[in-house]
């Protein structure tokens, strides 16, 4: 039983389904990547899995509990994390306000969590007092991550980490993410940035219309010359 | 000694009373900001909610002057407070929990919440009508000058006089404190964090497990307090009387949004901007050019740009002149 799964995943939000029987797993302190052409569905998956569309159909069960049913509120506080493609840092608010806020739910002392984020973004430590919302593209990457691990997730959920951001910010990001799945905390995420996600993915999701076209290791979706044709443009 | 005595003319007809004035309209603007900012939506019944609040501060403060209590050379008033912003608030949360709360579950766009203020606005209006009456009412007591313009002649030999109300000094010092108490609490505490993280980005800061409910209840809260506040403090400097109240909500607006509606240091800007300007133009300027100008220059007539009964008039002139060429206000605001 993976540590997180989505299984056959059927809603959309309205009348029409957008899933079409998905399903997404993660285990535990891997990476698991979401890729596919536009429309795909692949943010849709996410949300789905995080509560933010109704399913008509499947389930979902984080470490072992069924939590279809819970809120995105709630799944944070099961353990789950979602940073969005957009809209995802208070602008108006410094880094370190940001990272406070991300913490909201905790009664205890945050103190360590922020210096262990301070040590995996380095520049935040920097900028700590300046508005989320000087900053540039990959450090309000940076600070959504932050924000977002600032309650101590089991599973981190990754929204297109990358996108708008130049390719040696998106290295480094990786690099980052990479870091993060070492710590033992589970990362799903979906990227517009196939091969070099696919690249440092543990398991690769290619999604078509709604539907798993091809499931396997990051390394196998890579070889395998189908996929690099059809998905990885050769 | 002519020019010094233009000063001081300057001074006593219009930098103290404009520097009160945009005190009161600044704690007005900020109410009416907060709204903006956290729930979304431009609150009409602001006025009418300084009105009801200073109507139950009024009510105590008769009560406490039938048990002869009083606070010397201070305005009674000011005791009764605490009781009218208690009053204020469980009356605004109550409106929030019968009225506000049911469009907000609806998702309502904010120009239905507008208009649902307006309604909210009539009924509060009718009822501090229906309690204290459509007259005025002068509730002010302890000692009505700090300096008057008869001792300041003597102490100085000057042959202008500078008085200053106490009441004067009583709202100056008071918005000080009462701005320094609340930027301190959204700026430094968790709840007031909590406060400027919704109104930044309301999705994520239900992603972060920030309560909504909560959220909008404390804002009403503090939205009572600065209300009751900024109606008092008006009422105890010039009176009391309903109709007035409800005007004061266009120089409020407009101190609001020519700082940039959702911004608090926006706010406080744009009272003093509008207090000043209001001022300045209706004031009679004969006399301070007198002093200022060779005698040849000085003007015959008064040197008043406007009648005082314009003055409405001076913030709506600012107003469509920032929205022309700066929408989001002077302070970075949100767009209107």
């Amino acid at each position: 039983m993976p540590f997180l799964i989505g299984e056959a995943m059927t809603g959309g939000y309205g009348a029409a389904d957008i899933l079409h029987d998905c399903t997404i797993a993660v285990d535990k302190g891997q990476i698991a990547v979401i890729v596919g052409p536009n429309g795909a569905g692949k943010s849709t998956a996410m949300k789905a899995v995080f509560g933010m569309l109704n399913l008509r159909k499947g389930r979902v069960v984080l470490d072992g509990t069924d939590i279809t049913g819970l809120s995105p509120q709630d799944r944070v506080a099961q353990g789950m994390a979602f940073v969005p493609q957009t809209s995802n840092i208070f602008t108006s608010m410094t880094v370190e306000e940001n990272l406070e806020m991300g913490a909201f739910l905790r009664r205890d002392d945050i103190r360590a969590t922020i210096e262990q984020i301070y040590t995996l973004f380095p520049i935040l430590k920097e900028k700590r007092r300046q508005a989320a919302g000087e900053l540039s593209g990959g450090q309000r990457q940076q600070v959504a991550v932050g924000r977002a691990l600032m309650t101590q997730p089991k599973l981190l959920m990754l929204d297109e980490p990358t996108a708008g951001v130049s390719p040696i910010v998106m290295d480094e990001l990786f690099d980052r993410i990479i870091e993060v799945a070492r710590t033992g905390i589970s990362i799903l995420m979906v990227e517009q940035n196939a091969r070099q996600a696919l690249e440092i993915a543990d398991k690769g999701y290619v999604l078509v219309q709604g539907a798993n076209r091809y499931t396997d290791t990051g390394e196998a979706l890579l070889a395998d010359p189908e996929v690099r044709r059809t998905f990885l443009g050769g | 000694m002519d020019f010094l005595n233009g000063l001081i003319a300057l001074a006593n007809y219009v930098l103290i009373p404009a520097t009160s004035y945009g005190a009161q309209l600044a704690l007005g603007a900020l109410g009416v900001t907060l709204v903006y900012g956290i729930l979304r939506f431009s609150n009409f019944a602001h006025g009418d909610t300084m009105a009801f609040g200073t109507m139950i501060t009024i009510l105590f403060t008769w009560l406490f002057q039938s048990w002869g209590i009083s606070l010397g050379p201070l305005p009674t008033a000011l005791l009764a407070l605490p009781l009218g912003i208690i009053g204020t608030a469980l009356f605004v949360l109550g409106t929030d929990r019968v009225v506000y709360r049911f469009y907000r579950r609806a998702k309502a766009a904010p120009v239905i919440l507008v208009i649902v203020s307006m309604g909210v606005m009539f009924v509060m209006n009718g009822l501090t009508r229906f309690i204290i009456g459509t007259g005025e009412q002068n509730f002010a007591d302890g000692s009505r000058f700090l300096i008057t313009a008869g001792k300041f002649k003597m102490a100085t030999g000057m042959e202008e006089g500078l008085a200053v109300r106490t009441t004067q000094v009583i709202t100056v010092v008071t918005a000080v404190i009462v701005v320094a108490l609340l930027f301190w609490f959204l700026n430094k505490t968790r709840t007031g964090k909590s406060m400027r993280a919704f109104s930044d980005n309301e999705d994520l800061a239900l992603l972060s497990g920030i309560n909504p409910e909560r959220v909008v209840m404390v804002t009403w809260i503090i939205v009572a307090g600065l209300a009751t506040i900024a109606g008092v403090l008006y009422g105890l400097d010039k009176s009391f009387k309903p109709f007035t109240y409800f005007q004061l909500l266009l120089p409020i607006f407009a101190s609001a949004v020519v700082g940039g509606l959702g911004n608090p240091l926006g706010a406080i800007g744009g009272g003093f901007i509008v207090a000043y300007s209001e001022v300045a133009v209706t004031y009679a300027w004969k006399k301070v050019l007198g002093y200022w100008l060779p005698s040849a220059l000085v003007p015959d007539g008064l040197a008043q740009l406007m009648g005082t009964d314009y003055k409405y008039a001076v913030s709506f002139v600012i107003l469509i002149i920032v929205l022309l060429f700066k929408p989001t206000g002077l302070f970075k605001g949100k767009s209107v």
